[in-house]
Protein backbone atom coordinates (compact mmCIF):
# COMPACT_ATOMS: atom_id res chain seq x y z
CA UNK A 1 0.00 0.00 0.00
CA UNK A 2 1.31 3.35 -1.32
CA UNK A 3 -1.52 5.94 -0.60
CA UNK A 4 0.35 9.18 -0.73
CA UNK A 5 3.54 10.28 -2.89
CA UNK A 6 4.71 13.20 -0.76
CA UNK A 7 7.10 15.68 -2.70
CA UNK A 8 8.52 18.47 -0.20
CA UNK A 9 5.13 19.65 1.60
CA UNK A 10 2.83 18.29 -1.23
CA UNK A 11 0.92 15.27 -0.45
CA UNK A 12 -0.26 13.65 -4.15
CA UNK A 13 -2.76 10.97 -3.23
CA UNK A 14 -1.27 7.95 -5.77
CA UNK A 15 -5.21 6.70 -6.10
CA UNK A 16 -6.51 9.42 -7.90
CA UNK A 17 -3.29 10.07 -10.04
CA UNK A 18 -3.94 6.16 -10.98
CA UNK A 19 -7.41 6.59 -11.46
CA UNK A 20 -7.03 9.58 -14.47
CA UNK A 21 -3.92 7.58 -16.03
CA UNK A 22 -6.47 4.81 -16.40
CA UNK A 23 -8.99 7.46 -17.56
CA UNK A 24 -6.37 8.86 -20.09
CA UNK A 25 -5.54 5.76 -21.53
CA UNK A 26 -9.11 4.79 -21.75
CA UNK A 27 -9.64 7.88 -24.02
CA UNK A 28 -6.64 6.06 -26.59
CA UNK A 29 -9.13 3.32 -26.68
CA UNK A 30 -11.91 5.19 -27.40
CA UNK A 31 -10.45 6.47 -30.58
CA UNK A 32 -9.55 3.08 -31.75
CA UNK A 33 -12.87 1.84 -30.95
CA UNK A 34 -14.97 4.73 -32.80
CA UNK A 35 -14.06 4.48 -36.53
CA UNK A 36 -14.68 1.02 -36.87
CA UNK A 37 -18.39 1.80 -35.44
CA UNK A 38 -18.97 5.17 -37.47
CA UNK A 39 -19.24 7.09 -34.23
CA UNK A 40 -16.83 10.38 -34.03
CA UNK A 41 -13.73 9.35 -31.40
CA UNK A 42 -13.62 13.55 -30.39
CA UNK A 43 -17.23 13.26 -29.80
CA UNK A 44 -17.33 10.47 -27.70
CA UNK A 45 -14.41 11.86 -25.85
CA UNK A 46 -16.21 14.78 -24.68
CA UNK A 47 -19.30 13.48 -24.01
CA UNK A 48 -16.70 11.58 -21.12
CA UNK A 49 -15.27 14.70 -20.27
CA UNK A 50 -18.52 16.72 -20.40
CA UNK A 51 -20.00 13.65 -18.02
CA UNK A 52 -17.31 13.72 -15.96
CA UNK A 53 -17.71 17.70 -14.98
CA UNK A 54 -21.44 16.88 -14.77
CA UNK A 55 -21.06 14.40 -12.23
CA UNK A 56 -18.41 16.53 -10.27
CA UNK A 57 -20.86 19.67 -9.83
CA UNK A 58 -23.62 17.51 -9.30
CA UNK A 59 -21.64 15.36 -6.50
CA UNK A 60 -20.27 18.59 -4.69
CA UNK A 61 -23.80 20.44 -5.27
CA UNK A 62 -25.52 17.26 -3.90
CA UNK A 63 -23.30 17.03 -1.10
CA UNK A 64 -23.76 20.72 0.23
CA UNK A 65 -27.66 20.30 -0.06
CA UNK A 66 -27.15 17.71 2.53
CA UNK A 67 -25.55 20.18 4.90
CA UNK A 68 -27.53 23.32 3.76
CA UNK A 69 -26.26 25.60 7.00
CA UNK A 70 -22.78 24.83 6.94
CA UNK A 71 -22.10 25.50 3.21
CA UNK A 72 -24.86 28.68 3.30
CA UNK A 73 -22.34 30.00 5.92
CA UNK A 74 -19.02 29.22 4.27
CA UNK A 75 -20.04 29.24 0.42
CA UNK A 76 -16.37 29.29 -0.39
CA UNK A 77 -16.42 25.88 0.45
CA UNK A 78 -18.29 24.31 -2.28
CA UNK A 79 -14.81 24.66 -4.78
CA UNK A 80 -12.96 23.29 -1.96
CA UNK A 81 -10.89 20.24 -3.50
CA UNK A 82 -11.71 17.89 -0.57
CA UNK A 83 -12.43 14.85 -2.23
CA UNK A 84 -14.67 13.73 0.42
CA UNK A 85 -17.07 16.18 0.12
CA UNK A 86 -18.81 14.95 -2.78
CA UNK A 87 -21.83 12.51 -2.65
CA UNK A 88 -21.55 9.54 -5.20
CA UNK A 89 -25.35 8.73 -6.07
CA UNK A 90 -26.42 12.88 -7.17
CA UNK A 91 -22.79 12.72 -8.92
CA UNK A 92 -23.63 9.69 -10.90
CA UNK A 93 -26.97 10.87 -11.80
CA UNK A 94 -25.98 13.92 -12.76
CA UNK A 95 -23.55 12.55 -14.81
CA UNK A 96 -25.98 10.53 -16.58
CA UNK A 97 -28.08 13.28 -17.37
CA UNK A 98 -25.10 15.22 -18.60
CA UNK A 99 -24.44 12.62 -21.03
CA UNK A 100 -28.17 12.05 -21.89
CA UNK A 101 -28.06 15.65 -22.86
CA UNK A 102 -24.79 15.73 -25.13
CA UNK A 103 -25.37 12.67 -26.78
CA UNK A 104 -28.73 13.56 -27.91
CA UNK A 105 -27.68 17.35 -28.90
CA UNK A 106 -25.03 15.58 -31.15
CA UNK A 107 -27.15 12.84 -32.22
CA UNK A 108 -24.70 9.61 -30.94
CA UNK A 109 -26.47 6.75 -31.47
CA UNK A 110 -26.54 4.97 -28.25
CA UNK A 111 -25.55 1.14 -28.80
CA UNK A 112 -22.61 1.91 -30.92
CA UNK A 113 -21.21 4.41 -28.56
CA UNK A 114 -21.79 2.20 -25.43
CA UNK A 115 -19.72 -0.33 -28.12
CA UNK A 116 -17.33 2.36 -28.37
CA UNK A 117 -16.89 2.67 -24.84
CA UNK A 118 -16.78 -0.66 -23.58
CA UNK A 119 -12.63 -1.13 -24.36
CA UNK A 120 -11.85 1.42 -22.13
CA UNK A 121 -14.08 0.84 -19.36
CA UNK A 122 -12.73 -2.51 -19.13
CA UNK A 123 -9.27 -1.00 -19.22
CA UNK A 124 -10.28 1.35 -16.56
CA UNK A 125 -11.68 -1.19 -14.07
CA UNK A 126 -7.66 -2.67 -13.84
CA UNK A 127 -6.75 1.05 -12.80
CA UNK A 128 -9.84 1.00 -10.15
CA UNK A 129 -8.22 -1.85 -8.97
CA UNK A 130 -4.63 -0.79 -8.74
CA UNK A 131 -5.85 2.39 -7.49
CA UNK A 132 -7.34 0.36 -4.63
CA UNK A 133 -4.38 -1.55 -3.89
CA UNK A 134 -2.20 2.00 -3.88
CA UNK A 135 -4.83 3.19 -1.08
CA UNK A 136 -5.73 -0.24 0.59
CA UNK A 137 -8.91 0.25 -0.02
CA UNK A 138 -11.19 -2.89 -1.29
CA UNK A 139 -9.86 -4.99 0.95
CA UNK A 140 -10.25 -8.51 1.53
CA UNK A 141 -11.88 -11.16 4.48
CA UNK A 142 -9.60 -11.70 6.95
CA UNK A 143 -8.51 -15.84 6.06
CA UNK A 144 -5.33 -18.45 6.58
CA UNK A 145 -4.65 -19.22 2.95
CA UNK A 146 -0.44 -19.20 2.31
CA UNK A 147 -0.81 -16.40 -0.35
CA UNK A 148 -2.82 -13.55 2.12
CA UNK A 149 -1.32 -10.73 2.77
CA UNK A 150 -1.12 -8.53 6.34
CA UNK A 151 -2.99 -5.54 5.76
CA UNK A 152 -5.11 -3.43 8.28
CA UNK A 153 -3.68 -5.54 11.06
CA UNK A 154 -4.82 -9.06 9.60
CA UNK A 155 -4.09 -11.31 7.78
CA UNK A 156 -6.40 -10.98 4.29
CA UNK A 157 -7.02 -12.48 0.92
CA UNK A 158 -5.06 -9.84 -1.38
CA UNK A 159 -8.35 -8.99 -2.74
CA UNK A 160 -6.71 -5.72 -4.92
CA UNK A 161 -4.70 -8.50 -6.78
CA UNK A 162 -7.57 -10.89 -7.41
CA UNK A 163 -9.18 -7.76 -8.64
CA UNK A 164 -6.41 -6.93 -10.64
CA UNK A 165 -6.54 -10.11 -11.96
CA UNK A 166 -10.00 -10.62 -13.40
CA UNK A 167 -10.08 -7.12 -14.43
CA UNK A 168 -6.69 -7.91 -17.09
CA UNK A 169 -8.87 -10.85 -17.97
CA UNK A 170 -12.20 -9.14 -18.64
CA UNK A 171 -10.00 -6.69 -20.50
CA UNK A 172 -8.38 -9.32 -22.99
CA UNK A 173 -11.84 -11.27 -23.40
CA UNK A 174 -13.06 -7.61 -24.62
CA UNK A 175 -9.80 -6.86 -27.08
CA UNK A 176 -10.47 -10.49 -28.35
CA UNK A 177 -14.00 -9.46 -29.37
CA UNK A 178 -13.66 -6.19 -30.69
CA UNK A 179 -12.82 -6.91 -33.74
CA UNK A 180 -15.21 -10.00 -33.85
CA UNK A 181 -18.44 -7.87 -32.74
CA UNK A 182 -21.16 -9.72 -33.82
CA UNK A 183 -23.74 -7.03 -34.04
CA UNK A 184 -24.26 -3.30 -32.23
CA UNK A 185 -24.78 -3.77 -28.52
CA UNK A 186 -22.82 -7.05 -28.39
CA UNK A 187 -19.11 -5.93 -27.25
CA UNK A 188 -21.05 -3.53 -24.46
CA UNK A 189 -23.69 -6.26 -23.02
CA UNK A 190 -20.43 -8.82 -23.63
CA UNK A 191 -18.34 -6.02 -21.12
CA UNK A 192 -21.47 -5.76 -18.81
CA UNK A 193 -21.61 -9.65 -18.05
CA UNK A 194 -18.43 -10.46 -17.95
CA UNK A 195 -17.74 -7.67 -15.45
CA UNK A 196 -20.94 -8.02 -13.12
CA UNK A 197 -19.71 -11.82 -13.81
CA UNK A 198 -15.85 -10.63 -12.01
CA UNK A 199 -17.32 -8.20 -9.62
CA UNK A 200 -19.74 -11.87 -8.27
CA UNK A 201 -16.45 -13.84 -7.54
CA UNK A 202 -14.29 -11.22 -6.62
CA UNK A 203 -17.06 -9.64 -3.60
CA UNK A 204 -16.74 -13.24 -2.01
CA UNK A 205 -13.16 -12.36 -0.90
CA UNK A 206 -13.66 -8.95 0.01
CA UNK A 207 -13.92 -8.00 3.77
CA UNK A 208 -15.97 -4.75 3.53
CA UNK A 209 -19.20 -5.82 1.62
CA UNK A 210 -22.43 -4.07 2.37
CA UNK A 211 -24.64 -6.88 3.95
CA UNK A 212 -28.25 -7.18 3.15
CA UNK A 213 -30.57 -10.11 4.00
CA UNK A 214 -29.13 -11.77 7.06
CA UNK A 215 -25.42 -11.99 5.42
CA UNK A 216 -25.93 -11.82 1.89
CA UNK A 217 -23.51 -9.54 0.31
CA UNK A 218 -25.46 -6.52 -1.92
CA UNK A 219 -22.58 -6.08 -4.78
CA UNK A 220 -23.20 -9.94 -5.19
CA UNK A 221 -27.02 -10.12 -5.46
CA UNK A 222 -26.87 -6.70 -8.03
CA UNK A 223 -24.00 -8.21 -9.84
CA UNK A 224 -25.99 -11.24 -10.18
CA UNK A 225 -29.00 -9.29 -11.15
CA UNK A 226 -27.45 -7.00 -13.89
CA UNK A 227 -25.47 -10.06 -15.28
CA UNK A 228 -28.78 -11.78 -15.83
CA UNK A 229 -30.51 -8.52 -17.60
CA UNK A 230 -27.21 -8.68 -19.92
CA UNK A 231 -27.56 -11.99 -20.85
CA UNK A 232 -31.37 -11.54 -21.76
CA UNK A 233 -30.64 -8.36 -23.95
CA UNK A 234 -27.85 -10.46 -25.58
CA UNK A 235 -30.30 -12.93 -26.35
CA UNK A 236 -33.11 -9.97 -27.55
CA UNK A 237 -30.40 -7.84 -30.02
CA UNK A 238 -29.23 -11.69 -31.40
CA UNK A 239 -32.86 -12.30 -32.54
CA UNK A 240 -33.20 -8.99 -33.78
CA UNK A 241 -30.18 -8.96 -35.54
CA UNK A 242 -31.15 -12.40 -37.18
CA UNK A 243 -34.64 -11.16 -38.31
CA UNK A 244 -33.20 -8.44 -40.47
CA UNK A 245 -29.57 -8.63 -40.88
CA UNK A 246 -28.24 -5.56 -41.48
CA UNK A 247 -24.47 -5.25 -42.65
CA UNK A 248 -22.20 -4.66 -39.98
CA UNK A 249 -19.04 -2.12 -39.97
CA UNK B 1 -17.70 -17.63 -31.55
CA UNK B 2 -20.00 -18.27 -34.53
CA UNK B 3 -21.43 -20.91 -32.26
CA UNK B 4 -21.82 -18.68 -29.34
CA UNK B 5 -23.83 -16.39 -31.30
CA UNK B 6 -25.93 -19.14 -32.57
CA UNK B 7 -26.56 -19.85 -29.21
CA UNK B 8 -27.32 -16.42 -28.25
CA UNK B 9 -29.89 -16.25 -31.26
CA UNK B 10 -31.67 -19.64 -30.06
CA UNK B 11 -34.16 -19.07 -27.12
CA UNK B 12 -34.03 -22.77 -26.04
CA UNK B 13 -30.54 -23.08 -25.58
CA UNK B 14 -29.83 -19.77 -24.44
CA UNK B 15 -32.40 -19.98 -21.85
CA UNK B 16 -30.71 -23.06 -21.11
CA UNK B 17 -27.53 -21.49 -20.10
CA UNK B 18 -29.25 -18.65 -18.31
CA UNK B 19 -30.49 -20.84 -16.00
CA UNK B 20 -27.29 -22.66 -15.25
CA UNK B 21 -25.48 -19.20 -14.56
CA UNK B 22 -28.22 -18.45 -12.31
CA UNK B 23 -27.95 -21.48 -10.12
CA UNK B 24 -24.37 -20.91 -10.14
CA UNK B 25 -24.56 -17.52 -9.37
CA UNK B 26 -27.47 -18.22 -6.69
CA UNK B 27 -25.08 -20.94 -4.92
CA UNK B 28 -22.14 -19.02 -5.19
CA UNK B 29 -23.62 -16.04 -3.28
CA UNK B 30 -25.13 -18.59 -0.88
CA UNK B 31 -21.88 -19.77 -0.27
CA UNK B 32 -19.75 -16.76 0.35
CA UNK B 33 -22.45 -15.04 2.71
CA UNK B 34 -20.85 -13.34 5.24
CA UNK B 35 -18.90 -14.99 8.23
CA UNK B 36 -17.92 -12.60 11.07
CA UNK B 37 -14.43 -12.07 9.11
CA UNK B 38 -16.18 -10.64 5.82
CA UNK B 39 -16.87 -6.96 7.68
CA UNK B 40 -14.77 -4.09 8.84
CA UNK B 41 -14.65 -4.95 12.92
CA UNK B 42 -14.71 -2.69 15.49
CA UNK B 43 -12.21 -5.11 17.14
CA UNK B 44 -9.65 -5.40 14.94
CA UNK B 45 -7.70 -1.28 15.60
CA UNK B 46 -6.36 0.25 12.13
CA UNK B 47 -5.82 3.75 11.21
CA UNK B 48 -8.57 2.94 8.79
CA UNK B 49 -12.69 3.81 8.38
CA UNK B 50 -14.31 0.91 9.61
CA UNK B 51 -12.15 0.14 12.13
CA UNK B 52 -11.22 0.70 15.90
CA UNK B 53 -8.52 3.92 16.73
CA UNK B 54 -5.60 2.73 17.51
CA UNK B 55 -5.12 3.40 21.34
CA UNK B 56 -1.89 5.27 22.64
CA UNK B 57 -1.14 7.12 25.87
CA UNK B 58 0.78 10.39 24.80
CA UNK B 59 1.84 12.96 27.18
CA UNK B 60 0.69 16.53 26.79
CA UNK B 61 2.30 20.33 25.84
CA UNK B 62 -0.28 21.99 28.00
CA UNK B 63 1.05 19.16 31.00
CA UNK B 64 -0.08 15.65 32.32
CA UNK B 65 -1.22 12.79 29.47
CA UNK B 66 -3.80 11.53 27.38
CA UNK B 67 -5.03 8.55 26.40
CA UNK B 68 -7.52 8.27 23.43
CA UNK B 69 -9.32 5.06 24.96
CA UNK B 70 -10.30 7.14 27.74
CA UNK B 71 -12.29 9.38 25.88
CA UNK B 72 -14.69 6.73 24.48
CA UNK B 73 -18.12 8.32 24.39
CA UNK B 74 -16.84 11.54 23.05
CA UNK B 75 -16.24 12.56 19.35
CA UNK B 76 -12.59 12.82 18.52
CA UNK B 77 -10.64 14.18 16.30
CA UNK B 78 -7.29 13.15 15.24
CA UNK B 79 -5.05 15.71 13.42
CA UNK B 80 -1.36 14.56 12.97
CA UNK B 81 0.68 17.92 12.51
CA UNK B 82 4.09 19.53 12.78
CA UNK B 83 4.67 23.27 12.72
CA UNK B 84 6.59 23.38 9.20
CA UNK B 85 3.75 22.54 7.27
CA UNK B 86 1.98 25.39 5.75
CA UNK B 87 -0.85 22.92 5.44
CA UNK B 88 -1.30 22.14 8.55
CA UNK B 89 -0.99 25.44 9.91
CA UNK B 90 -3.57 26.68 7.57
CA UNK B 91 -6.61 24.29 8.97
CA UNK B 92 -5.95 24.96 12.92
CA UNK B 93 -8.24 28.08 13.39
CA UNK B 94 -11.30 26.04 11.55
CA UNK B 95 -10.37 23.52 14.18
CA UNK B 96 -9.60 26.00 17.12
CA UNK B 97 -13.60 27.27 15.86
CA UNK B 98 -14.86 24.16 15.69
CA UNK B 99 -13.70 23.02 19.04
CA UNK B 100 -15.26 25.68 20.69
CA UNK B 101 -18.34 25.60 18.79
CA UNK B 102 -18.75 21.84 19.34
CA UNK B 103 -16.58 21.09 23.11
CA UNK B 104 -19.99 21.92 25.02
CA UNK B 105 -21.93 19.10 23.22
CA UNK B 106 -19.03 16.51 23.16
CA UNK B 107 -16.00 16.64 20.89
CA UNK B 108 -12.31 16.39 21.87
CA UNK B 109 -9.46 17.34 19.33
CA UNK B 110 -6.40 15.50 19.66
CA UNK B 111 -3.97 17.57 17.88
CA UNK B 112 -0.83 15.32 18.15
CA UNK B 113 2.40 16.50 16.82
CA UNK B 114 4.76 14.42 15.26
CA UNK B 115 7.68 16.25 17.46
CA UNK B 116 9.85 13.50 16.71
CA UNK B 117 10.24 15.27 13.44
CA UNK B 118 9.37 18.77 14.87
CA UNK B 119 10.35 20.59 17.44
CA UNK B 120 8.65 20.79 20.80
CA UNK B 121 9.51 24.43 20.99
CA UNK B 122 8.23 25.52 17.11
CA UNK B 123 5.37 23.77 18.04
CA UNK B 124 4.85 25.47 21.58
CA UNK B 125 5.06 29.36 19.57
CA UNK B 126 2.25 28.15 17.01
CA UNK B 127 -0.18 27.21 19.69
CA UNK B 128 0.59 30.07 21.60
CA UNK B 129 0.51 32.17 18.40
CA UNK B 130 -2.86 31.15 17.14
CA UNK B 131 -3.74 30.87 21.48
CA UNK B 132 -4.92 26.83 20.60
CA UNK B 133 -7.02 25.80 23.65
CA UNK B 134 -7.54 22.32 22.73
CA UNK B 135 -5.68 19.29 23.38
CA UNK B 136 -2.23 19.25 22.09
CA UNK B 137 0.17 15.47 22.61
CA UNK B 138 3.35 15.35 21.46
CA UNK B 139 4.30 12.10 19.64
CA UNK B 140 8.45 12.30 20.33
CA UNK B 141 9.32 9.12 19.36
CA UNK B 142 7.00 8.91 16.33
CA UNK B 143 5.33 5.71 17.54
CA UNK B 144 1.68 7.52 17.36
CA UNK B 145 2.94 8.67 13.70
CA UNK B 146 3.59 4.58 12.78
CA UNK B 147 0.67 3.65 14.69
CA UNK B 148 -1.61 5.81 12.24
CA UNK B 149 0.85 4.50 9.16
CA UNK B 150 1.52 8.60 8.77
CA UNK B 151 2.42 8.93 5.10
CA UNK B 152 1.37 12.55 4.99
CA UNK B 153 0.32 15.58 6.72
CA UNK B 154 -1.58 16.39 7.81
CA UNK B 155 -3.70 13.47 8.04
CA UNK B 156 -6.97 13.81 10.41
CA UNK B 157 -8.98 10.82 11.84
CA UNK B 158 -12.42 11.68 13.21
CA UNK B 159 -13.65 9.01 15.37
CA UNK B 160 -16.98 8.17 16.88
CA UNK B 161 -18.16 7.61 20.04
CA UNK B 162 -17.94 3.99 20.30
CA UNK B 163 -14.14 4.90 19.55
CA UNK B 164 -14.50 3.41 15.71
CA UNK B 165 -13.06 5.63 12.88
CA UNK B 166 -15.37 6.94 10.94
CA UNK B 167 -13.90 9.36 8.47
CA UNK B 168 -10.18 9.83 7.37
CA UNK B 169 -8.32 13.09 5.76
CA UNK B 170 -5.39 12.90 4.55
CA UNK B 171 -3.73 15.77 3.22
CA UNK B 172 -5.19 19.50 4.17
CA UNK B 173 -6.41 22.02 4.59
CA UNK B 174 -10.00 21.49 5.23
CA UNK B 175 -12.07 24.04 5.20
CA UNK B 176 -14.46 24.57 8.15
CA UNK B 177 -17.35 23.47 6.26
CA UNK B 178 -16.09 20.04 5.44
CA UNK B 179 -14.90 19.61 9.50
CA UNK B 180 -18.64 20.70 10.69
CA UNK B 181 -20.12 18.36 7.92
CA UNK B 182 -17.94 15.64 9.23
CA UNK B 183 -18.72 16.09 12.71
CA UNK B 184 -21.93 16.59 12.74
CA UNK B 185 -22.96 13.54 11.63
CA UNK B 186 -21.16 11.76 14.58
CA UNK B 187 -22.31 14.13 17.30
CA UNK B 188 -25.95 13.02 16.73
CA UNK B 189 -25.13 9.57 17.29
CA UNK B 190 -26.09 8.12 20.25
CA UNK B 191 -23.02 7.10 23.09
Amino acid sequence: MFPVLQIGSLALRLPGLLLIVGLWLATFLVDREAPRRGVSGAVVNSLIFYALIGGLLGARLGYALGYFDVYLKNPLALISLNPDALAPLEGAVSAGIVALIYAQRKRLPLRPTLDVLAPGLSLFAVFVGLAHLSSGDAYGAVTQVPWAIELWDAMRHPAQVYEILLAAIVFGLIWWLSSRSAFTGFLFLSWLSLAAAGRLILEAFRGDSAIVLGGLRLAQLVSLAILMLALVALHVLAKREESSPAPQS
Amino acid sequence: MEHLLEMMGDRKRWAILMGAVFIIGAAWIWLSAVPASATPSGEISSPLEGFAAPDFTLELMQGGEVTLSDLRGRVVIVNLWASWCPPCRAEMPALQRLYEDNHERGLEILAVNSTFQDSAGAAQDFVDELGLTFLVPLDRSGDVSRLYQLRALPSTFFIDRHGVIRQVVLGGPMSEATLQVAVESLMDEMP
